[in-house]
């Protein structure tokens, strides 16, 4: 008996605490800096165009190999009258966020730093009828960071 | 006339029960043949395979970083202690050097690590046991702070993929410290939430006690590691008896239980909560600011030719890796020796001359994690 009671007492003292849940989908529990969602390309804003040059890097460095690179000549290199120092560019970039389990690698093999993981909601909330939504192409991947939504975070 | 014996009055046989893979109640897809007389449990036929994905080789075409985040996915309720196996098992082929700060910072991980994996496993025993929902509840609140602390340091709440050959991927945040001493205290109210919630309750003890007993030398015969064989009365702590990284440095006690039943078996977990919540305050202290990462790293790292096993003490018992190299960035073969996958061996001896109730009691309580059994 003396157990039981012991027990009640435990749970009357949860009674008396505040809630520890939260209502999701009307209200969003703030997510640390760090989160790791999917990866995104980051927007060079000074000569407005991606940081990525397509080269392959994470590509190759991708366990799962849900990403597709293809990278051509910059247009806007200075050879050709442009204002851009890269002489190569991304051309197209597909990830396929089905596929993607997330591991950072793409980020820490990046040598341009033009690619972070999504650390927003936006990132959590990517639920789709059609597993073929879930492959993005550059302007998808590009858009979040170029409408300056995210605050992005890459690890030193 | 002679009346007919209940026997010959109703057709009596044993019967073939499936449970699973679809049960709620065992932790994963896992199927049980139970053979029951009754209500007694005459033969138990455990089928798994169901979560089987190829880990291990899959690992085999990865390199060291990448598999890193396979071994994740291989223990998913103890992960830094998965990843932990498999990075000092490429450390010690590569003969790395691993700095001081980033050896104790994996201490702490692994043993909050161990802390949430307990409550798990104590909230989900308590379902099992079938009349403490409440205790599944407040396990997981409890888990939730520590798993809060995981995401802040390494973006993620389950699959971390933050230890590195050679370290960590990068360094904690600033607040690590105050965070980790907020972790243990809200831990040490959970741990004691769950003794008064649970230890003395006399429908648990009457459930528990006595129940899916192992003897001693039977549990080392099956091969079993960790909680479920300390629960037995055997002192085997890897930790204590085959050291790795700095725990000779620091002061605990090995737990063990008397009976080895299914009671003893719980108690030895949350009793070893208290014994990890010492170790990680033991560690702060010995926390000092340094590199995380040895000086000179290859971008793409090669071991030598040789193997290698190398194991760790993880919640569920002895995690241990088998790495044979032919040189080169992968592994010639990757071998995963998990704790589930010996311990649930004994479930057959465990279970049988029990009643049909205690058998999902006797399944929670080895605390198997089908993914690693699968892998």
């Amino acid at each position: 008996m003396r157990g039981i009671v012991r027990s009640m007492a435990t749970t009357l003292g949860a009674f008396v605490r505040g809630p520890v849940t939260r209502e999701y989908p009307e209200g969003h529990r703030p997510i640390p800096e760090r989160d790791r969602a999917f990866p995104l390309l980051l927007w060079d804003f000074e000569i407005d165009e991606p940081y990525c040059t397509g080269c392959h890097a994470c590509e190759r460095a991708c366990p799962v190999e849900c990403m597709t690179v293809l990278m051509k000549d910059n247009p806007a290199h200075t050879s050709l009258g442009g204002n851009s120092s890269r002489r190569k560019i991304i051309d197209k970039f597909w990830i396929d966020y089905a596929r993607c389990m997330r591991c950072n690698i793409c980020v820490e093999v990046c040598n341009f730093d033009a690619i972070a993981m999504n650390n927003t909601w936006s990132g959590h909330e990517t639920s789709v009828y059609d597993r073929a939504d879930l492959v993005m192409d550059l302007p998808q991947l590009l858009a979040q960071h170029k409408a300056g939504a995210i605050d992005e975070w890459v690890a030193p | 006339m002679v009346a007919n014996t209940p026997e010959q009055e109703f057709e009596t046989r044993e019967l073939l029960i499936n449970m699973g893979p679809q049960h709620p109640s065992t932790h994963g897809v896992f199927r049980m043949v139970l053979g029951v007389d009754g209500e007694v449990v005459t033969d138990v036929v455990p089928y798994i395979g169901y979560m089987h994905r190829g880990a291990e080789k899959l690992c085999e075409t990865m390199d060291f970083r990448q598999g890193v985040g396979y071994m994740d996915r291989t223990e998913y309720l103890a992960n830094f202690n998965a990843e932990l196996s498999y990075v000092l098992a490429v450390e010690r082929l590569a003969g790395i050097e691993v700095p001081e700060r980033a050896q104790w910072i994996r201490m702490i991980l692994c043993e909050l690590n161990r802390l949430s994996s307990h409550f798990m496993f104590t909230g989900a025993f308590g379902t099992d046991v079938g009349v403490f929902g409440t205790a599944f509840v407040y396990s997981f609140r409890e888990r939730e702070v520590i798993l809060d602390l995981f995401e802040e340091i390494t973006g993620d709440r389950l699959m971390y993929a933050y230890f590195r050959p050679g370290g960590l991927a990068w360094e904690v945040p600033e607040n690590f410290e105050t965070r980790v001493h907020e972790v243990l205290l809200s831990a040490r109210h959970g741990i004691r939430e769950m003794d008064s919630l649970l230890t003395e309750n006399e429908i648990f003890l009457a459930r528990t006690k006595g129940v899916g007993a192992i003897s001693a030398a039977d549990a080392v015969d099956w091969g079993m590691s960790g909680p479920s064989l300390r629960a037995s009365g055997v002192p085997l702590d890897l930790r204590r008896d085959d050291p790795y990284l700095y725990y000779p440095q620091v002061d605990f006690d090995v737990i063990t239980g008397e009976a080895g039943d299914v009671f003893d078996r719980y108690h030895v977990r949350l009793r070893e909560m208290r014994e990890s919540v010492r170790i990680i305050e033991q560690c702060m202290e010995h926390l000092s600011d340094g590199p995380i990462l040895p000086e000179r790293l290859p971008r793409m790292l090669r071991t030598p030719p040789g193997e290698i096993y190398e194991r760790t003490e993880a919640p569920r018992g002895e995690y241990g890796i088998y790495l044979v190299s032919r040189g080169g960035n992968r592994p010639y073969r990757l071998k995963v020796r998990s704790a589930c996958f010996s311990n649930l061996q004994a479930l057959r001896d465990m279970t049988i001359g029990h009643y049909v109730a205690d058998a999902v009691v006797i399944l929670g309580s080895i605390d198997i994690v089908l993914c690693e059994v699968d892998r």
